[in-house]
Order: C-alpha cells, then structure tokens, then sequence
C-alpha cells in the first residue's frame, strides 16, 4: 500500500497532495418495542484524494484504488480550475507511524448473540415497567482502519473502534406520549453497554412520571447544570465557535474572537484535547495527520486558543492543533472537536443549589445546536429548584442562550468533572462524528428557559 | 470544438455503462448464491456521482467529485429476516455470509418480496444536468454572491452547487426488480454578517432533478428579502402570540413532529399521536396533507421505492381529516395493510418508512394579508433546536434563529435571543389562515406560509 501511494503521489504539479484509505466493518442492531427490528452487518472500503494547487482544493473520492495515480491528476486538475493566491500550510513534522488501539474487550469482537443478550435485557426491563408503550434501542460499533500517506512524505496507518447507543423509553396515557432516554458511546471497550439494568429501570421509570409533570412556565431562571449538559453546553456555547474555519475568513468574527478577550470569570477553563487515553475523540493524528495535542479555548476566563487544521493555522499565523477531521472517505477533513471540557472548580453541588430561591435543575441531554452566537441545548430531565431544595419534576426544557453573554453568567463551577461519551457531532453535512464532552456541574445566571 | 474536459467526462461514461453492466451481473449472482441458503432474497443497489463546487466567504474554494455506491441484501433463512450491507470497494462476497449470520437473530419474515417489474415512469432525469460545464456552474457561483453582494456588500457568503447523477437497481428472488437513473441539481447560499457580537444569517436553498427548475434570481431574491427584514432589529416580550412560518420555517420548525407521526412504526407501536386518529378531524379543515412520490423532477421521486413498491400519490390529511400512514412491506404485513410505497434505505440500509415528497396544499390568504392581519406577533423563518423536544408528542420550539416582529400589520425587524415553543396538534387544530404562495422547500417539501396563534415566546429580559 505504502508504495501504491507514494508512486501515485509522484509527478504532479501540486503545492500538496495527499491520499487516504479506508476500510471498515460494523455492526447495527435496532429495537422498536418488543421487535428486534434490524440487525445488521456492514463492510465499506473506499478512498479519497485533496490536491492543493494555488491556495485552492480538489477533492476526489472513489470506491477503487485502480487507477489511483489518475484520480490524483483529477484531484490536481479540479483545484487547478479555482486556483487564486499560493499559501502555505502549516508546516508540521511528516509522520511515519503505526497506530493500533488496546482495548480490554473490543466490541466489534463480541459474537452478536452476547451484543443482544445485553440489549434484550435492557429493553425488557423497560417493556415492563408501568405505562411504557414502547421502546427504542440503538447499537453500532464500528472497526476503521485507515491509511494516510501525503506528499511531504507521511505515511500513517491508524485503527479505530467506535461504539455508540441509545436506549429511549416512550411512555404513553391517552393523547399524551413522553419519552426519556440515555445515549452512551466508547472508544469501542464493550463494558459501555454491559450492567445498565439500573439506569434502563430509571429511564422507563422517568418517562412514565413525565406523563402528569408540569411544564415549566417560560422564562429567565437560576439554572444549574449536570455534568452531562454542561458538557453539551460546553461543546455548543463554546466549542463550535473555537473552530477556526467559522472565523479565519471573516474579519468582523476574528476581531471578536481576538485572543486575549475575556468571556468568563477567572474560575472558567475550557479545553479540547484528543490526546486523553480512552476517549471517544481521542486519536493520536488528525486527519491531516497533525498529532493530536491540548488545547487551551479558554483559560482563567479569557481566549488563550482556538482549534485548527494546517490551512486555518496558517492563515490566522496559529499553530495548527490537530483538529481537522472527517467522518470518513467521502468527505474531506474540517475543523472538528475531540475530547471538550469545562475544568473542574471547588463549589460543591449542595452549595451551588444551597442559595437558590427559585431555579431549574437540568440533567442529560437530548440534543443541542448553535449558530455560533446563540445555541440551545435541551435537557433530557429537569426539576425546579425551590428555596435550595431540589422540587418537583418537570417536562423536558429547552435552554437558549448567546455565547457572548452566558458564559459571563455562570458564577460557580462544581468540583465533579465527568466525561459524556454519547450522541455525536454534526457538520457541514459531516455527522456524526465521535467526540465526547464534559464538565462538573456549573451554574448559570439568567439563563432563557422555553416553556409554555 | 475540442475541448478536454468533456472528453473526461465522455470517458466517465462509458464507464458508468461497462459498471452498471457489471452491477447487474454482481446483483445476479448475489442474488443466485442466497438462494442456495434463503427463502427468499433481494439485492438492493444504489450508486452516485456527484461534483460540487463550493465557495467559501465569496470566494471559490473546493471542486469535488464524488463517487460512492452499496449493495445491500436481505434474506428470509428458516422465517426470520437477515442483513447486510457493502459499501464502496466493500467484500461484496462476504455479503451472504453476513446475512445468514444476522438472520439467526432477526424478526420473523411476515411478508413476500414483491413480484413486480412494471413500473409507471416518473420523470426523473434530465440528461442534460451532466452536461452543465464547470466554467457554468462556476459562474453561476459568482452570480449568486454578487447578487446578495449587491444588497449587503458586508455579507459574506458560502454557497454549494451540486450537479449529479445516481441509479437504483433492485432484483429479488419471487421475479420482481427493476433500476432506474435520476439527476440532481442543487444550490445552497447561505450569508452571514457580523456586526460587534451580533450575527446575521440568511440561507436558501433550491434543488430538483432538472437543472432548469432550479430558479436563481428566486433564490438571491428570497435571501435579499431576508436581509432587508433583519435590517432592523425588535424586541418581543414573553407571551402567547400569533406567528406566520414561511414555507422555510414550516419546515424548520413543524415538519419534524409531523413526519415522525405519520410513520406507519410509529402508529403501530402506538408512540404516534395519531394512532387511532385514522378518519377523524385532527387538524383545521382547510389542512391538506399528501406524500407524492411521482411529482415531476422532485428530488424525492421514484418509481419504485427501495424494496420495488410502486411510489404513489398518498393523501396523509384531506381537510383536516387523517387519511393514511407511510408503510413499508414489513410494517404494513405487522398491520395488515398493503406498502404504500414508502420504504426507504437511508444510505442503502434497511428499509423503513419515509416520506418521498410532502406537499401542504396551499390556501387563500395573501402573505401580505396575513402581515395585515397581526397586531402583533412574528413570522418565523427558522429556529435552531427544534429537534431537540419531545417532538414524538408533537412539540415543537427552538430558539428563532431567524426571525421578525410584526407591529400594527408592518414588519419593524428582526428578534433575537428569543424562544417559541408549541404542539402542532393544537397549533395545526385551528390556523386563522393558510398563504396563497407556495414553493418548495429543500427540494422534499412543498408549502405555502402557515398563520399560526397562541405560540408561546420566550424573550430575554422578562
């Protein structure tokens, strides 16, 4: 392979060129009720190739290496055609290297009869649980392996496991139908998925009271988030802004962004770092095959850094970060997230509740979104807080707020950081994508709360 | 005159035609050999070419060119169902082994693959799509920033112009199978513009499988419409008020509950809304709903769905009144009802229940009449985590990404930092007016505005 590559890289009139490969196997298994719906087993392989001639980009993807020297002429031939102004990328040390993952029990290994022997538990304790209507149940793993080689010289084979599920109980009275959920994921351990019988009888258990909990009345509140939506929030609020393909380009963006500029109290650090061991956003090199490093968004409150690819960095005079990414052969690396987090602080959950008067308390996560200035994320569980005492339950809420003006809110910082492996990240067409994100709990000041 | 791009593109041809030819043969043979330890067996593939070229803050970018294909094959071995699925250069060979092995664990086989292979032709493919130059799409680019450019010289703007071409083919073991070709033709621009902390954006988007169906001042002037709205901004307080969704926040924000209650899985299982709704009123009586897999250059059309179930004209509401659900083969054998043609692979896959088209039938009242109308309220165009709610209840809402005020009948600006919130089966129960104007909307969804009351908003502040 190494030689197939470096011979077709050879001979073109390119500034960079660089090839990548593909090929992988998963597996997916999907309940609806009491039916195993799907059960199923994929093989993929393919590749692509991004030229880089006068500051502008081909990209060519394919099924077959045949031919592979010609498609690398196409992948020239097309950036030729928008070709502008030269740049140079950023330059990094080439790589040559080997990357296989140790894992205690790989779950694209296990025979499917074990995969469905845990699942079938989990939904069963759901089935039965009072007023469950139905179920949902999402599996896959999936094993990558793939080959990087580039005209500077790299020549990169990495492999990587994924494994990612959600477990929904729907809980139905009459007209009214409510859900709650748990997502989870791994770097591909099996032990992700294996004794959550607890958590799957919580998850039915909260579905079902959701049917007579009250809305919440719409408003500005006191909020306090879990470890689990304080991550979301993190990876929303925070993290999309921080990639620098948002910002490189726009001069009125990058004047906002300056490094430097406050955002937070001093108690607040955020990070991105795919160099954690174990994490589903770790990896060793990105897909430009930058090696994988921390870095510090925000630090003490104020913007110490941003994510990059090779072209990003060079163009805004950074370092390039490791952080261009793609979730697989047919699209070509963007600026992505890894392993996101907000730093741990000292105040204790009970404190952070202690002196609230009326507030909402938000757990896990359904999903959330940004449009880089305002973002919402919404909460799988919440409950009001009153006179510093958790109450009662309420509906699923959806939380919004404006990066520039939320993060200045959150006055106190947990000491309980946890990683959330689940969900997965969507971009420009590109999803989804492993990453994981956390936090300990934090508190925010003035936060919109929709309701009805 | 020679011209050498259009020799490669004469040379990709011919070899479309030698691998469509192979395609069919691997299909056989697939086909022939889990006969040897199936029941039945059907063999699914799909391949696509696309090339897009992209601009990135006014300025081209990226030319790509992609290439991707699957072969998928489903099996009934001793009454229970088996999958799988290869994709790109993937071990097609290994695809039986793989089905018998799931199919140990699959659901019970309730229903036949279908014997059919004839078809009613729906127009899908306009040859000349291929055929458009690089130079004009490029141009076309060019255009439609100027033409943004032109109103907001601030504005920066990233579009994406995909032309291409994929084919299906289906062949199953009881006889039935066919293949077809489609095209597609799309632009997508989207602006953004910032000033201080405070971000603009404005997008649209067009598509269809025929390149001339695809209007380019329509889309720079709807996006210039949205820039001259928010030109101004205004401020809401927190309480139930009137709101009109363009056919861009129709889709944005209420499509979502809506699609997933018509899923004939859902309804099944009993987590759709409308379960037992079926010949009952449900929404206001000037509400018309149909799926329509046969309209003309539709991005969503199809003669035959993905496991060879002719594509129809499937009414969902007739005045208000529900009328039908989306089935696959599957869960209509569950429910003892016939497929209505909506069995759908995302990626290759297994199929399940999806809408092809859906069209909103349009009313009788003027957008600008619906303006009129309001004392106060919004028009909303698009909302950012709206899938986010319990939208299998129905519930919708999000953050107004983008978004205007109406005061005494006139649009005074945009909002911003604001929430809507709601239930389409109350909202949708009773609408004060459904718009004269239809269009479609990301290629999939054809509607006119939606005059909506009592949405719950949100504001900062209070």
């Amino acid at each position: 392979m190494r030689d197939l590559m470096a011979d077709a890289l050879k001979g073109h009139d390119a500034d960079y060129i660089e090839i990548h490969f593909e090929e992988s196997q998963a597996t997916s298994i999907v309940y609806r009720g009491e039916r195993l719906e799907e059960i199923g087993r994929a093989r993929s392989s393919g590749g692509n190739i991004r030229a880089l001639v006068r500051g502008s980009w081909g990209f060519v993807s394919f099924n077959h290496l045949d031919g592979l020297k010609a498609k690398v002429s196409l992948a020239v031939e097309e950036a030729r055609v928008a070709g502008k102004e030269s740049f140079e990328l950023f330059a990094t040390e080439p790589a040559v290297d080997t990357v296989v993952p140790q894992l205690r029990k790989d779950a694209t290994t296990m025979p499917l009869a074990t995969k469905k022997e845990f699942l079938d538990s989990y939904n069963n304790i759901m089935l039965s649980s009072p007023k469950i209507q139905s179920t949902r149940i999402n599996y896959r793993d999936v094993k990558r392996r793939t080959t990087f080689a580039t005209s500077e010289g790299s020549y990169i084979e990495q492999a990587k496991t994924d494994l990612s599920a959600r477990l929904t109980a729907i809980a139905r009275e009459g007209n009214e139908i409510q859900q709650a959920g748990l997502s989870l994921g791994s770097n591909g351990e099996f032990s992700a998925v294996e004794g959550l019988n607890e958590k799957a009888r919580e998850i039915a258990g909260r579905a079902a009271a959701l049917l007579s909990a009250p809305q919440v009345k719409g408003g500005e509140y006191t909020v306090i988030l879990d470890p689990v939506l304080a991550g979301v929030f993190a990876h929303e609020a925070f993290g999309h802004l921080s990639e620098s393909d948002h910002v490189y380009q726009n001069e009125s963006l990058r004047q906002i962004m300056v490094l430097g500029k406050r955002f937070g109290g001093e108690h607040l650090n955020i990070v991105d770092d795919p160099s954690m061991p174990g994490l589903r956003g770790s990896y060793e090199y990105d897909d430009e095959g930058t090696a994988a490093r921390k870095t510090y968004l925000i630090r003490e409150g104020v913007l110490e850094g941003r994510l990059h690819s090779r072209e990003t960095a060079a163009k805004m005079g950074e370092v390039a970060t490791g952080n261009a990414r793609a979730i697989n052969y047919l699209f070509p690396p963007i600026v992505r997230m890894s392993n996101t987090f907000i730093q741990p602080g000292n105040t204790s959950f009970e404190r952070m509740l202690g002196d609230i008067e009326e507030g909402v308390y938000v757990k896990d996560w359904y999903g959330g979104t940004t449009s880089l200035e305002m973002f919402t994320f919404s909460a799988g569980e919440a409950h009001m807080i009153r006179r510093g005492r958790l109450a009662e339950l309420l509906r699923p809420v959806v939380l919004t707020g404006n990066v520039f003006t939320t993060l200045q809110n959150i006055d106190a910082i947990g000491d309980d950081l946890e990683m959330n492996q689940g969900g997965g990240c969507g971009k420009g067409g590109q999803s989804p994508l492993p990453v994981s994100d956390g936090s300990p709990h934090i508190r925010i000041r003035h936060c919109v709360v929709g309701g009805r | 005159m020679p011209d050498p791009k259009h020799n490669d593109a004469a040379a990709g041809d011919k070899r479309v035609e030698t691998e469509m030819q192979n395609d069919k043969a691997r299909l056989e043979e697939v086909l022939c050999s889990a006969r040897k330890v199936a029941e039945q067996a059907e063999v699914f593939s799909a391949s696509a070419r696309a090339t897009t070229v992209q601009f990135e803050a006014n300025e081209l970018k990226q030319v790509q060119s992609r290439e991707s294909s699957s072969t998928a094959l489903r099996i009934f071995r001793e009454g229970k169902i088996g999958f799988a699925i290869t994709s790109g250069g993937g071990d097609w060979e290994a695809l039986v082994d793989m089905a018998v092995e799931t199919s140990q664990f699959g659901s019970p086989a309730n229903f036949q693959f279908p014997s059919s292979r004839d078809y009613s032709k729906v127009r899908i493919f306009d040859p000349k799509v291929e055929k458009i130059a690089m130079e004009r799409i490029i141009e076309i680019g060019k255009e439609l920033v100027a033409k943004v450019r032109g109103h907001t010289p601030d504005v920066l703007c990233d579009v994406q112009i995909t032309k291409g071409t994929s084919s299906v083919s289906l062949i199953n073991s009881q006889g039935g199978g066919g293949g077809y070709d489609k095209s597609f033709f799309s632009l997508s621009l989207e602006g953004i513009l910032v000033r201080d902390t405070d971000i603009l954006w404005v997008q649209d988007s067009e598509s269809s499988c025929r390149s001339d169906l695809v209007g380019i001042p329509e889309l720079t002037d709807r996006v210039v419409w949205q820039l001259e709205m928010a030109r101004k901004k205004a401020t809401v307080v927190t309480k139930l008020l009137p709101v009109i969704f363009t056919p861009h926040g129709v889709a944005s924000a209420l499509l979502g509950p809506l699609v997933l209650a018509f899923n004939g899985k859902a309804v099944f299982e009993g987590a759709s809304p409308l379960k037992d709704k079926l010949e009952e009123q449900v929404f206001d009586k000037k509400l018309s709903l149909w799926d329509d897999a046969t309209v003309a250059y539709g991005v969503g059309s199809y003669p035959f769905d993905d496991e060879g179930v002719s594509g129809q004209h499937l009414p969902l509401v007739a005045n208000g009144v529900v009328t039908s659900f989306l089935y696959d083969l599957q869960t209509a054998a569950l429910t003892g009802k016939k497929s209505t043609g909506n069995g759908r692979r995302a990626g290759g896959g297994f199929p399940s229940p999806a809408i092809s088209s859906l069209v909103l039938k349009k009313g009788e009242v003027p957008f600008q009449a619906m303006v009129k109308d309001m004392k106060e309220g919004l028009i909303v165009e698009a909302v950012i985590g709206a899938e986010q709610g319990n939208i299998l209840g129905g519930d919708f809402g999000g953050n107004v990404l983008l978004g205007y005020k109406v005061e005494d009948g006139e649009i005074v600006g945009r909002v911003k930092d604001t929430m809507i919130a709601g239930n389409v089966y109350q909202v949708l129960k009773e609408l004060p007016g459904i718009g004269e104007e239809t269009r479609w909307v990301g290629g999939t969804l054809q509607t006119p505005p939606l005059y909506c009351s009592g949405v719950s908003v949100t504001a900062k502040g209070n």
